[in-house]
């Protein structure tokens, strides 16, 4: 089937399967592979990607129901010119990763739970993290990194 | 992990859905979130040849009041039943398990009438609506019918629905009374090991997550409460007369013990609540 998704602003038309899912077409149709599969069953979060401004774990989710909406991935989070996004610009300061594996994942249910809420608590931001995983950082520095997001947001706005 | 091979149909109104799903009801399946079926289509659990599509229904996304109780529109997601103020000031305790079902990335995505309908009994939301004394209104070619929750949960996956009939709506009575949910698990994203949904309002109703086949009530508890018992007794029967599953998480026997605490907890934060 043909489908219709815009991927950080540009309209992606492709022809699939229709049991391709979401990250798959993410990565393998629109080349955009900054998109990890983890665990592949809806646990770890690592495919997280926004859809319609909402997270989701793109494993699990067919690009057939995706078809006419709106997704935004890793790569659209920095600008054109390459600055940085603000949630990764904090990752960057505060060594919000370690091998990075989860990042991506981590950067976008951020960039969800902050729109939902931009003055969180410690504990708020660890509980908005249940659904990702990291193996490496203990989410220490995770956390940090997104309360330094949220707290750098206000100074901007 | 990718699912088998199937046919991919959109459907634009429920009625054209329960035509799609009546052409070969065994071999069809809905398709509203995706977050039950879809991980049992990659693990090939299920493979059914045709999927319809009513994730796009936007008229089945709403809780509203109607009348005396609060009616809920099957393809509402966790995230909207969670947030939406009427479910909050009527319905409080649904809309407080909506918001412990899976993560925040599986409640953007997952909706009510998808668990409701999988009945599953490790998830949250059938024992939910059990302890409120719900219903379920159901769609078919024959026109609609409603279901009592108590009577809609037959085995392990296994609902009251015929294959070619479609929930549209859930029906929970207003409730002013004490409410708990206490869940049980060893990470925050996981299912239940044993949960509890309890409701306190002149008769109580308690249902508990992951203590047999199907979501189920705690009839011994209630009977006992019924019967003037204090809440640590009534707790004492949490396990009565149930069969509850052993899997890599936890023992039979373990679950017991953790119906009978959650139950004991469930019923003093729900009195409390109360007041």
């Amino acid at each position: 089937m043909q489908v219709t998704i815009t991927v950080n602003g540009t309209s992606e038309t492709h022809e699939v399967e229709t049991r391709t899912l979401l990250v798959h077409y993410l990565r393998e149709a629109c080349g955009h592979t900054g998109t990890n599969v983890g665990c592949d069953t809806t646990s770890c979060g690592a495919c997280t990607v926004l859809l319609d401004g909402e997270s989701v774990k793109s494993c699990t989710v067919l690009a057939a129901q995706a078809d006419g909406r709106d997704v935004t991935t890793i790569e659209g989070m920095a600008s054109p010119d390459g600055t940085l996004h603000p949630i990764q610009q904090a990752f960057h300061e505060e060594h919000g990763l370690q091998c990075g594996y989860c990042t991506p994942g981590m950067v976008m249910a951020a960039a969800s739970f902050l729109k939902e809420n931009p003055d969180p608590t410690e504990a708020e931001v660890r509980e908005a993290l249940e659904g990702n995983l990291c193996r490496c950082t203990g989410y220490h520095n995770i956390v940090q990194s997104i309360l330094a997001a949220a707290k750098n947001r206000e100074l901007v706005s | 992990m990718i699912p088998a091979p199937f046919e991919y149909r959109r459907a634009g109104s429920v009625d054209e859905a329960v035509a799609l799903l009546a052409e070969d009801p065994d071999e069809r399946k809905l398709l509203a979130g995706g977050h039950s079926l879809l991980p049992l289509m990659k693990l090939r659990l299920a493979t059914p040849t045709v999927l319809v599509d009513v994730g796009r229904l936007a008229e089945l996304s709403y809780v509203r009041e109607d009348g005396d109780h609060v009616a809920i529109g099957a393809l509402t997601r966790h995230c909207d039943l969670e947030a939406a103020p009427v479910a909050r000031e009527h319905a409080p305790l649904l809309s407080h398990v909506a918001g412990q079902v899976g993560d925040p990335q599986v409640r953007h995505r997952g909706t009510i009438g998808g668990s409701v309908a999988h009945g599953d009994p490790a998830s949250d939301l059938p024992a939910a609506v059990l302890a409120l004394g719900g219903s379920f209104v159901v769609q078919g070619p024959q026109g609609h019918r409603e279901l009592a929750a108590e009577d809609f949960f037959q085995g392990f996956l296994e609902t009251a629905m015929a294959p070619d009939e479609m929930l549209t709506e859930i029906r929970v009575p207003k409730s002013g009374g004490g409410w708990a949910f206490q869940k049980f698990n060893r990470r925050a994203q996981d299912w239940a090991i044993v949960g509890v949904a309890a409701s306190v309002n002149g008769s109580s109703r308690v249902a508990l997550v992951n203590m047999g086949p199907t979501p189920l009530r705690a009839r011994a508890v209630e009977a006992a409460l019924a019967a003037g018992a204090s809440a640590e007794e009534a707790a004492s029967r949490a396990a009565e007369g149930l069969e509850p599953p052993a899997d890599v998480q936890a023992s039979a026997e373990y679950r017991a013990h953790l119906a009978r605490v959650l139950v004991r907890r469930a019923l003093e934060e729900a009195t409390a609540r109360r007041g």
